[in-house]
């Protein structure tokens, strides 16, 4: 359903849109036969000269049933519903797989500064690559990313994987995703953080394997360039 | 009780010379009717405002760049000030005051049998405060900085640093005026609490009170034991601020996350703080116009209470992805679903009340029947939000927009104009136009639906809130999307302008409507045994005797179709 209008490209975006596919259906049944129960009754029982109400208590046991036993089944299908809504979150936010790769992802009003490991994979090493408002990523690759702001609260969004984080200043937190086709797409801010929300775009840039050593070799900071003795900085730490 | 406020009366009096003076009868009242009457006409005026920021920055979404007739280029600055005022007034300002202030303020008195709130001057003083916030909220337009725009969640760091926000006064204004707000609840609700404990009329019992009076002491009561939380983050939140205390500040070891916290912990129930009086307004228009006994009494009460406990228990499911720890996703995950059950019984109880009756579409009914046909709506969309694999996709989304708007606007304004259609013959002695009132009706929930469900669409589609101009963002400009914003803004459009037909229908009613007779409904509840406006004092011919339940409707030993609960049983014909 999503998929028709947003583009379904990590592992786990197929799951979720599962989960909303399946609370359409379910939500879906119950609104259309309320509506319909709902209107037919108000046809049927419109006023009618000389015909006077029924008197029902409701407190009958035979009466009670009619709102009971869809209680039941509004129970039933809440349990439905949590189990699959949990397991899936189980699978996106809890248990990370282990990574290929980890890029570092910080936020700032109003802009994105992405941290990747370049050609040695390594972060903290002279040869990582920092981009302003443009994260590269390999297709095909389990990445880990660690989310963090440098001073109010704002969201890493990445809506063709189905991904959403909060940063925190003050905090690292840790998510994954792997992308399953190559591509340019929108990254957006989520969270509002002042003035400049809604002109904080960035792009994810999703390359084939060659496409990403290519990228990787012409941008890295040549090795030889950095003084061997500094010691790697940590960009955009929490002073 | 009466010994209290006849003294209050007699104090006031004392001052007034018996015939009060403008100032002594409108605004120093005491009188229970008047003070709601200045509740709901203030709700009135900020819904107004409420009406014109959301006029403005819907205007700069459908047409981006362009100046908006009557307000002038939106910047940024001011997109986010108009949707935070919009937020914080709508539910703040508007649906509080009118829902629960103004309603439990002429209602429960008239409807329990006595003649006044048992704290007369807190009363007064509970109003007061409430303007005194409105004006400060207002004035935090005209500060250097302008009005506070991080959201009417306000969320820490952005709200809690002037160099984040650039508000630095108009944050700490508008928090202002939210405490203050909040206290001039805590005592409308400490009265409205102890005077149905203590002044019902003799004879009624706990369930021969009517379902609304019953909705307004639950979300009474929610409202007191949520708010501390709130009151208690918002003074931290204001010493952060002014002072540059540390509590939300991670530089000084504070947390942010810990305001949102506080603010949903009391946000959460304050949703259902309003939904049950606009539940039990419902309650007693489809029995009065479909003429029948409510269904399952009980069950509704108990379901009403239901919700309002499990109700404390899911304010986390706001925060899944906010860096909280994700696994109390999973314990607010079953809790948010959970509570779809009780609130689900109270609308099948709704329906099943219907049945058998003698439905007669009258414009309040009708309103009543809009409510619960687009509160289901609001009500399922809900489940895709409290998943939460879901809400991941969806979180701040115009998805959760279209969601809230399905509860919100029908709690607000579909239950606050079937409240005012029902009870206005009541509140002002004549009758509204019922011709007027089909044509703001049908003028008002075509175009409702129509704003609503593009942006359920654009939601879907990844639009993200808050944004003042998605041609930053090329996936969001995609074929179609944007006549989707377009189209959402006509419909507002036409809707703000049906509100004008409401304003002169009601205004022209009050001076010129026919006049009312003391029970023009034909309903059992004590307030149309009043006459119509009631005096100060409510019961000219003596406080009433209560011999049964409310919803006595189309009784089978009864020539009437309708058994008014003073009625004593030889009486019956």
């Amino acid at each position: 359903m999503i998929d028709q209008y947003v583009e379904s490209i990590s592992t786990f975006s197929g799951d979720i849109d599962n989960v909303i596919w399946v609370v359409f259906l379910i939500v879906g049944f119950w609104f259309v036969l309320a509506e319909l129960v709902f209107f037919g009754l108000i046809f049927k029982f419109l006023a009618k000269p000389g015909v006077k109400a029924k008197y029902v208590s409701g407190e009958r046991p035979e009466e009670k049933r009619w709102v009971t036993l869809p209680h039941y089944a509004t129970l039933a299908f809440d349990v439905a519903i949590i189990v699959l809504a949990i397991k899936v979150w189980h699978d996106v936010k809890i248990d990370l797989p282990k990574a290929d790769s980890t890029v570092r992802v910080i936020s700032q009003q109003w802009a994105w500064t992405f941290v990747h490991p370049g050609p040695d994979n390594q972060l903290d090493t002279p040869d990582d690559i920092t981009t302003v408002d443009e994260l590269h990523v390999e297709k095909d690759k389990t990445y880990h990313f660690e989310l963090t702001s440098r001073d109010v609260l704002h969201s890493f969004s990445v809506p063709v994987f189905r991904l959403k984080q909060d940063a925190i200043p003050g905090r690292i937190i840790k998510g994954w995703f792997k992308a399953t086709q190559t591509g340019q797409y929108d990254i957006q801010c989520t969270e509002i953080c002042g003035i400049g929300h809604g002109i904080m775009p960035a792009r994810i840039i999703i390359e084939s394997p060659a496409q990403h050593r290519t990228w990787n070799q012409s941008n890295a900071p040549k090795v030889a360039d950095a003084a061997p003795t500094t010691p790697p900085t940590q960009l955009g730490g929490m002073p | 009780m009466s010994a209290a406020a006849h003294a209050e009366h007699d104090h006031a009096h004392g001052h007034a010379h018996h015939d009060e003076g403008f100032i002594q009868k409108y605004l120093w009242s005491t009188d229970h009717k008047m003070i709601a009457m200045q509740y709901l006409f203030t709700g009135i005026a900020m819904a107004l405002v409420g009406g014109f920021t959301v006029y403005a920055f819907r205007m700069q979404l459908a047409f981006p760049g362009m100046p908006v007739p009557g307000y002038g280029r939106v910047t940024a600055t001011d997109y986010n000030a108009l949707v935070t005022t919009h937020g914080s007034v709508m539910v703040f300002w508007v649906a509080m005051p009118v829902l629960i202030a103004a309603l439990g303020n002429y209602l429960i008195p008239l409807m329990i049998g006595c003649d006044d709130m048992v704290f007369p001057r807190l009363n007064r003083l509970s109003y007061q405060l409430f303007l005194l916030s409105a004006i400060v909220l207002m004035a935090s337009f005209y500060v250097p900085g302008g009005a506070f725009g991080g959201a009417w969640t306000s969320y820490p760091p952005l709200s809690a640093k002037a160099e984040y926000n650039l508000t630095g006064l108009g944050s700490s204004m508008w928090l202002f005026a939210v405490a203050l707000e909040f206290a001039a609840f805590l005592l409308g609700g400490i009265n409205f609490i102890t005077t149905v404990m203590n002044s019902r009329a003799p004879g009624m019992k706990m369930f021969d009170v009517p379902i609304v009076v019953w909705m307004i002491i639950i979300a009474s009561i929610l409202f007191m034991a949520s708010v501390g939380p709130l009151i208690a983050g918002a003074v931290m939140l204001m010493f952060d601020q002014q002072l540059g205390t540390g509590f939300f500040d991670p530089a000084k070891g504070g947390d942010p996350v810990l305001w949102q916290h506080l603010f949903w912990f009391f946000g959460h129930p304050e949703v259902y703080v309003v939904l049950l009086p606009a539940m039990g307004i419902v309650a007693e228009i489809i029995t009065v116009f479909s003429r029948k006994k409510l269904f399952a009494y009980k069950t509704v009460l108990y379901t009403a209470i239901g919700t309002g406990v499990l109700s404390f228990f899911v304010w986390a499911h706001h925060q899944f992805i906010a860096g909280i720890d994700p696994r109390m996703a999973n314990v607010f995950s079953v809790t948010t679903l959970l509570i779809s059950i009780p609130v689900a019984e109270m609308v099948f109880v709704y329906i099943g009340t219907l049945y058998g009756g003698s439905i007669r579409l009258t414009t309040p009914m009708l309103w009543a029947l809009a409510f619960i046909a687009e509160f289901l709506l609001g009500g399922v969309t809900g489940i895709f939000l409290g998943a939460s694999g879901a809400d991941i996709y969806f979180h701040d989304t115009y998805f959760v927009i279209a969601h809230f708007h399905y509860t919100f606007f029908p709690i607000a304004f579909i239950g606050s104009f079937a409240a005012i259609t029902y009870w206005f013959p009541k509140m002002f002695g004549r009758m509204m136009s019922e011709t007027w009132g089909k044509v703001h009706f049908w003028g008002t929930i075509i175009p409702f639906n129509l704003i609503f469900i593009p942006l359920f669409l654009l939601g879907a589609r990844g639009d993200h809130r808050r944004i003042y101009d998605y041609r930053h963002f090329p996936d969001l400009m995609k074929a179609g999307m944007q006549d989707l914003r377009i189209l959402a803004t006509l419909a507002l459009l036409v809707l703000l302008a049906f509100q004008v037909v409401f304003l002169v229908n009601l205004f022209h009613s009050i001076f010129r409507g026919e006049k009312a007779a003391a029970n023009p409904w034909n309903a059992n509840t004590l307030e149309w045994q009043a006459p119509s406006p009631p005096p100060h004092g409510n019961f000219p011919q003596g406080l009433p005797n209560v011999y049964r339940g409310p919803y006595e409707y189309s009784h089978p030993d009864r020539a009437e179709d309708y058994w008014p609960q003073t009625e004593p049983e030889a009486a019956k014909s």
